[in-house]
């Protein structure tokens, strides 16, 4: 499946295109197929989402999943500072990343 | 230490508001996003992995008590509690607002204190010796020569768009302790056969993915020459320097193509011509300058003994402070790398107890180290153990300074857009692992890159450690031998890399065959460069 991730313009923090707006849990991203580039020229035209590009990801029982580490990476936070990520409470949400 | 005139503040005052308007013209859709990019980046603002990020510049390593006090504010009124210094001297910031970042540097303009070409194809923050002033070997303070060029470089009309970011450092020693030849000029300030000093000029050095060790071009320049001298060697790289290759772009690749003699040749014809130019500064401005750098109000008739009866006290005494020029004293390094921790980062708190003590114990005045490390270079020895105390407190006692637990690493990939794999991860394991063994190993300068692109040195480190992208997971190649002193040597790939816990496993047996075959008091470096890579890659892959 192919993801739309960005940043806020104004915060600067990691965006998904969840079919509406921008969220910022990777969860809520959809498979945007072949619409890429029609949604990211809209999007980004209309100042809504900074930086954006699109990825490969998959998706299973567990929920999306971006394909590359760079990208979970994104999607969560620093794995070195788990308070600091999406998922503070969660011990196992490192693991997810790698 | 050097404090701002009114041209100074007036620059930095106004390029605040310059960038405030900048930022509200991005923000009100009037300028897009690749318009702005470079607006920003000359002004510090990276877009990285979480957020924006902001460098903010630290001339030559050195901060005021207040600046630092700054800085812990900025950290937590802006960012997340926290800052990272960096291996060029400065501070980053991870989790930036762009319609705050005026206001950031509003602040930091209160303090002296700038994000002004900390970024972009310009010439970057000068560096130089943490112990300047304090070192026992020094022939001056390098420092006036350093702020010297800040001024030259900042803004420079002609020097503002190069074919690449240029990096100078500036030591005033025998022992580098700055990793000038690392550098794209470094320059080591000198006496001459009649005690005058000048300036010796190592040009084309540099790490990343082609490293270079700088070739001494200029022995000697009198320092009525000095900026002449640099600005012919800048010239000469701006006219030629490969601007259709990023990856060749840097002065180390022009000056290898050419050839040290040639490019010699052209920086002394430009040399001649821009002398009778008469562009040099004078010389009052520099003794001006130098006047800030006076040495602080020593005492005189302190004891130089210590009270060694606490052991945790001797040991850090042992590790990290190092013999300073006036008697009574002592240069000491605060260790920003606990065991477990993240290299080079401080919490607000840390950095403003930093402040508190440097106005308290050391002249009001702090050194980043290119090792990620803080400096309080003048503190008297009868005042050493109450300062020790008070770090151990907060958690900045570690007795590590050149251990193996005393890592260099950059963000990597938890923070940086550039990186392909993470660092810290396992500079955190490695000093975990080796931490009980760390003194009875001694001194190894292990540094870990993300990238190729080098922030974390790994081609100077003892042990060096590149990450990389091997089909989207993390890979770690290991590097030995490399060194970035006086000595200065770029470390070798052993092989095949390993995965992240495997790298841990090879630095761990690097350290053992080091223990089981070293001779009298050799470092891990000195046995390396005895037995050569033939035994590591046996104990490593054989």
């Amino acid at each position: 499946m192919k993801l739309l991730t960005g940043n806020d313009l104004k915060s600067g923090a990691v965006t998904w295109w969840d079919g509406v707006q921008w969220s910022l849990h990777v969860g809520d991203a959809i498979d945007v197929g072949d619409h890429a580039d029609s949604i990211l020229a809209r999007e980004s035209a209309a100042q809504r989402v900074n930086a954006a590009y699109a990825i490969e990801a998959s998706k299973d029982e567990n929920g999306v999943r971006p394909g590359h580490i760079k990208e979970r990476i994104r999607a969560l936070g620093p794995t070195v500072r788990p308070d600091l990520t999406l998922k503070p409470a969660d011990p196992e949400a490192g693991q997810w990343v790698i | 230490m050097y404090k701002y005139d009114t041209y100074d503040q007036a620059m930095v005052d106004a390029r605040v508001e310059e960038f405030r308007d900048q930022v509200r013209r991005r923000i009100d859709g009037h300028i897009t996003e690749d318009q702005f990019k470079p607006l920003r980046l000359m002004n510090g603002l990276y877009l990285q992995l979480h957020a924006y990020m902001l460098r903010v510049a630290v001339p030559y390593g050195t901060l005021s008590g207040a600046q630092m006090h700054a800085l812990g504010d900025i950290a937590d009124k802006y960012d997340r509690g926290y800052g990272h210094f960096t291996t060029r001297q400065n501070i980053q910031y991870n989790w930036i607002k762009l319609d705050e970042a005026p206001d950031i540097l509003a602040d930091l303009a209160k303090v002296e204190m700038h994000a002004i070409q900390t970024s972009g194809n310009c010439i970057r923050n000068t560096s130089s010796d943490q112990y300047a002033g304090a070192a026992a070997d020094e022939v001056t303070d390098p420092r006036p020569y350093a702020e010297l060029i800040r001024q030259w470089s900042t803004f420079h009309p002609e020097f503002c768009y190069l074919p690449r970011k240029f990096k100078i450092a500036v030591i005033a020693s025998e022992t580098d302790r700055a990793a000038m030849r690392l550098h794209d000029i470094g320059v080591q300030i000198v006496r001459g056969e009649n005690g005058e000093l000048g300036a010796a000029f190592y040009v084309g050095g540099g790490m990343g993915r082609t490293p270079m060790i700088a070739p001494l071009i200029k022995q000697f320049v009198p320092l009525d020459q000095f900026i002449t001298y640099a600005e012919a060697c800048l010239r000469v790289y701006n006219r030629h320097g490969r601007r259709d290759n990023k990856y060749k772009a840097r002065i180390k690749i022009l000056v290898h193509e050419l050839g040290k003699e040639e490019y010699t040749r052209q920086v002394e014809a430009e040399f001649a011509q821009l002398l009778s130019q008469n562009i040099e500064p004078p010389l009052a401005e520099l003794e001006r300058i130098k006047a800030q750098f006076a040495d602080p109000a020593f005492a005189t008739d302190l004891s130089d003994q210590l009270d060694r009866s606490d052991p945790d006290f001797a040991l850090w005494v042992d590790n990290n402070c190092v013999t300073h020029k006036t008697p009574g004293y002592i240069a000491v390094t605060i260790s920003l790398k606990p065991i477990g921790g993240i290299p080079g980062d401080a919490s607000a708190d840390q950095m403003r107890l930093m402040a508190a003590l440097a106005a308290q114990y050391s002249f009001d005045e702090l050194r980043v180290t290119h090792a990620q490390n803080i400096v309080l270079a003048h503190v008297r020895k009868d005042q050493l153990y109450a300062l020790w105390q008070a770090l151990d407190e907060a958690g900045l006692g570690t007795a590590n300074l050149d251990l193996v637990g005393d890592i260099i690493a950059c963000p990597g990939l938890d923070y940086c857009s550039l990186a392909n794999a993470r660092s810290i991860p396992v500079a955190q394991k490695i000093g975990q692992r080796l931490a009980a063994k760390e003194q009875e190993i001694g001194e190894l300068k292990l540094k870990i890159s993300g990238c190729i692109n080098a922030c974390g040195h790994h081609h100077a480190g003892h042990i060096g450690i590149l990450g990389v992208d091997r089909k989207g997971t993390e890979n770690y190649q290991l590097l030995l031998g490399g060194c970035e002193g006086a000595d200065t040597s770029l470390g070798q790939i052993t092989g095949p890399g390993f995965d992240e816990d495997g790298i841990v496993d090879a630095v761990e047996k690097a350290t053992e065959l080091y223990l089981s075959t070293r001779e009298g008091g050799e470092r891990f470096l000195d046995t390396y460069r005895r037995i050569g890579m033939a035994p590591f890659k046996e104990a490593l892959y054989g």
